[in-house]
């Protein structure tokens, strides 16, 4: 088994720990921003995809990487936006009064 | 700058955009922080997008600059749908993050001289193959979401067979492929029945699934991101894909808590079947009806209100209405409060942001645990479009379909009203006697129009 992989399980598994401890944490009243928000946090593979498109080995791969950096990037912009308008709608009734 | 020396600093960036990613997540655990987190998430997203933009593999701009522009202009629009489309948006974000995953996973096996090792085409295969059913899977989920394909559940039979033996297909294939790497043919076909896979796993699922569903799809979106880290051996796909991928599994198992069902349960649904013996033991039986003046009569005197919302409510655009009843009633001094089930609607959390863009303020929205021992003290339970979600059978009888399903206890209210089209049962076929108890008064018609009726009889509408 590579090396990588190993630290690589490490990272994963901590890292979901972390995500299990903030995640039970948030309200069930956000729920539905909370998905649009990991959505597009996990957009995050667009970095990935920027370096296969970039390096332009292949066609074949220059095109998968070209249009994964489309659909992460859109997901990323997308997610971002709705998240906030949703968040903004959500008023408390005191500060509604203020 | 060498080369190394700039790979650390890329190495740093990244760091630093993985605790923002934390930290957003963290900042979301109250509505008086949240927005800070969607900055929080920006920050660290736009950074490692520009040090990404200065690797110096990336040495054909064109490539990246025109697919990120199209990106965003895709995005944008998505960003700025209605609220009422946000379930169909989230499963088509799902396909997006799930077909991005994907093709930087075929790439990567085309790339160079291919996976040299077992065990990274292992990696490479298993990642494909989650990618691939996660895209087909979300578009279909989008496609019912969006009303274009059926919402009823698609079934016929020996269908769990059939599509279960396409899984087993694609990962045959990925052991071929595991066995000879070289074996190049086989690559292209494990991705098309996994594909194929997608789809057939999601069409037989009905509309009162869905919240399950799309989170299901979450976390496998967010899985196959966190499985390409392993491939790419990239530590900031490994941590997003882990938070994305277990937020999608914590919503997952809440959604599947509150419909007391099993994962396998969902996914191999037995809502089919369901129909069929609901249909068997149908009999007359009377129910009592009101007209929107005697409702308003009824709300008037009141002085604790619950409001129960479903999906009926969303389908029928119903909440600025609902809202306009909440300030109606709440100026007469009578406590309103909305009772929230975690599947009502078509995703988690799908009626507090219709009800929150409506301006209901959140501290009104209440969950089900929480409101339901204040129920025998409320005068009225008014229920908009909901349905199963308030069925007293899923406590007392053991034979129905729902039984065992936590649910919002309207039938301990003084008095329930239900605002619904006609009697015809719900999309589970399911009958609900909650609609034949003395103190039940349904109220037929459309959502929209009757909450209007009420209004005007309390003399707040139009």
């Amino acid at each position: 088994m590579p090396a990588d992989f190993i630290s690589n399980l490490y990272v994963f598994i901590l890292a979901g720990f972390v995500g299990f401890e903030v995640i039970k944490r948030v309200s069930p009243l956000l729920h539905t921003p909370l998905m649009s928000l990991t959505n597009a946090l996990d957009a995050i593979v667009v970095v990935a995809a920027i370096i296969i498109a970039g390096r332009h080995e292949t066609r074949l791969t220059t095109v998968l990487g070209a249009i994964a950096v489309a659909a992460s990037f859109s997901n990323m912009v997308g997610g971002f936006l709705i998240t906030d308008r949703m968040l903004r709608m959500f008023k408390s009734g005191r500060s509604k009064q203020s | 700058m060498t080369e190394l020396a700039l790979q650390q600093y890329l190495d740093f960036a990244y760091i630093v955009a993985v605790v923002l990613f934390i930290l957003s997540l963290r900042f979301l655990s109250s509505p008086k922080t949240a927005r800070w987190g969607v900055l929080a998430g920006e920050i660290g997203a736009a950074m490692a997008v520009v040090v990404t933009l200065f690797n110096p593999e990336v040495a054909h701009y064109k490539w990246v600059l025109i697919p990120l522009i199209i990106g965003a202009g895709v995005g944008i629009p998505l960003g700025l749908v209605q609220m009422t489309a946000v379930p169909q948006r989230t499963a088509l974000s799902h396909a997006f993050g799930a077909l991005s995953a994907a093709m930087i996973g075929i790439a990567e096996y085309y790339v160079g001289t291919g996976p040299v090792t077992r065990f990274e085409m292992g990696e490479i295969a298993l990642e494909v193959i989650i990618g691939s059913l996660t895209f087909t899977g979300s578009v279909i989920a989008a496609g019912k979401l969006q009303e274009i394909l059926p919402q009823r559940p698609i079934v016929y039979r020996g269908q769990n067979i059939v599509s279960l033996s396409v899984l087993g297909g694609a990962l045959g294939l990925a052991v071929a492929l595991v066995v000879n790497p070289g074996n190049a043919i086989l690559f292209p076909i494990m991705v098309i029945v996994a594909l194929i896979f997608g789809i057939l796993l999601v069409t037989p699922i009905g509309g009162a699934d869905m919240p399950t569903v799309i989170s299901l799809l979450n976390s496998y979106a967010g899985f196959s991101a966190a499985l390409l880290g392993f491939v790419l051996n990239s530590k900031v796909l490994v941590v997003a894909g882990a938070l994305d991928g277990s937020s999608g599994f914590i919503l997952s198992v809440i959604m599947c808590k509150a419909m007391n069902r099993s994962f396998a349960n969902v996914m191999f649904g037995a809502f089919g079947q369901v129909q069929v013996a609901a249909a068997g033991k149908k009999e007359e039986r009377v129910v009592r009806s009101a007209t929107p003046e005697e409702a308003a009569g009824i709300l008037a005197a009141a002085s604790r209100v619950v409001i129960v919302p479903g999906y009926g409510m969303a389908v029928a655009q119903a909440q600025h209405k609902v809202r306009e009843l909440y300030d109606s009633l709440t100026k007469k001094g009578i406590d309103v409060r909305f009772a929230i089930h975690p599947v009502a609607g078509r995703m988690p959390g799908h009626m507090n942001v219709l009800l929150a863009e409506a301006d209901v303020p959140y501290d009104r929205l209440i969950e089900m645990d929480e409101i339901n021992g204040d129920l025998p003290q409320t005068d009225v339970a008014l229920v908009i479009g909901a349905n199963d979600v308030t069925n007293p059978a899923a406590r007392t009888d053991s034979t129905s379909p729902i039984f065992g399903m936590p649910i919002i206890d309207v039938d301990k209210a003084q008095t329930v009203m239900v605002i619904k089209r006609s009697m015809s049962p719900g999309f589970a076929g399911i009958d609900n006697p909650l609609y034949y108890l003395d103190k039940t008064l349904m109220l037929f018609g459309d959502a929209k129009a009757f909450v209007n009726d009420i209004l005007r009889e309390l003399g707040g509408g139009h």
